[in-house]
């Protein structure tokens, strides 16, 4: 189903000395590969729907096709995995959802406003966040998210720290500047509640209850 | 006839919201003082001016296919803005261009200069 499916095992195969180490490499790859797959289906069955989007109608031939162009895409131009926790609550992944439109629209409106304010911009800031997750996808979409909000831009990532640089807008005082940082922490507190894992969630319990 | 005359007026009362936030995103783009300052302005109020285009178009085009198709434009525009804000910002920050005491503070700053000196002879650096 991958490239790892038979290459890497017959490789193996090759120059592994015994014939019960290679084949125990081989029954792991294959479970991974599994795993692989499993986790890639969202991702090939919303290209299929892409597809079939794109060209307007859901007959079976562009079904067809599409499963086609899916794997070929994926296949071709290939990334690595994302690291899902494979948790998903369904509740706060809407809660998560509904915090983040209100979010986008209270503060789209504070910019614009501020950006048609004839009086001086005010200062901006850059600060760290030091994040609580150890997981990639989690701190992903915690920059994304509150990329898409206005007023705070992700300038630098210190990935192995789990460190997010944001440039923030409109922090005039040392009290904006926390109540910035609360906000990021709020929103990836949100994500991991949603999809993050077990790990992520006691830690973020872990440092609300010392708060 | 109720419906569609409601419909009518909501569609061009999320028309008139999302032009006015690509005016305020084009007047914050003239206003503000540096670059990163403002993507501010131009990433962020165009999404939700984007949303509101889409949506009036959806409540006058009440299909399946185009709504469907609206929902992949404003996703796609939800992964990619950010991510071009992001290298803009990136390249924008170490390029210098941050116009003088627009900042309150600078984290990165600190951090940079609290970091042990780069050492290039470590192997696969670069």
């Amino acid at each position: 189903m991958s490239p790892q499916d038979d290459q890497p095992a017959s490789v193996a195969a090759s120059t592994n000395p015994t014939a019960s180490e290679s084949a125990s490499a081989r029954k792991v790859s294959r479970t991974e590969v599994r795993g692989r797959v499993w986790k890639q289906l969202p991702l090939l069955l919303g290209l299929v729907v892409l597809w079939g989007v794109l060209w307007g109608q859901f007959s079976w031939l562009n079904i067809l096709t599409g499963f086609l162009v899916a794997i070929a895409v994926t296949r071709v131009l290939y990334l690595p995995p994302a690291d899902i926790s494979g948790r998903l609550n369904l509740w706060y992944s809407l809660v998560f959802i509904a915090h983040f439109i209100a979010d986008v629209t209270v503060a789209s409106f504070t910019v614009a406003f501020q950006a048609l304010n004839p009086r001086p911009i005010p200062t901006s800031s850059v600060i760290a966040v030091q994040l609580r997750t150890r997981s990639d996808f989690v701190m992903t979409l915690d920059a994304i998210a509150m990329s898409l909000v206005p007023g705070s831009i992700v300038v630098e990532v210190d990935r192995e720290r789990a460190i997010l640089y944001f440039h923030t807008f409109d922090t005039t005082t040392a009290a904006a500047v926390e109540a910035m940082r609360a906000k990021v922490l709020v929103v990836e507190a949100r994500i991991v509640r949603a999809i993050g894992s077990k790990d992520d969630l006691a830690r973020i319990h872990e440092t609300e209850a010392t708060r | 006839m109720i419906l569609d005359s409601i419909l009518d007026i909501l569609t061009g009362v999320f028309l008139l919201l999302g032009g006015f936030l690509s005016v305020a995103a084009g007047v914050g783009l003239l206003r503000f003082p540096d670059a990163i300052a403002r993507l501010h302005a131009t990433t962020k109020p165009q999404i939700l001016g984007l949303a509101f285009v889409l949506l009036a178009i959806a409540l006058q085009e009440r299909q399946l296919s185009t709504i469907l198709l609206l929902i992949f434009l404003l996703i796609f525009q939800m992964i990619t803005a950010p991510v071009s804000a992001h290298m803009i910002a990136r390249a924008g920050y170490r390029g210098g261009i941050i116009a003088p005491h627009s900042l309150l503070v600078d984290e990165l700053e600190q951090a940079i200069d609290a970091a042990p000196e780069f050492d290039d002879t470590e192997p696969g650096s670069e």
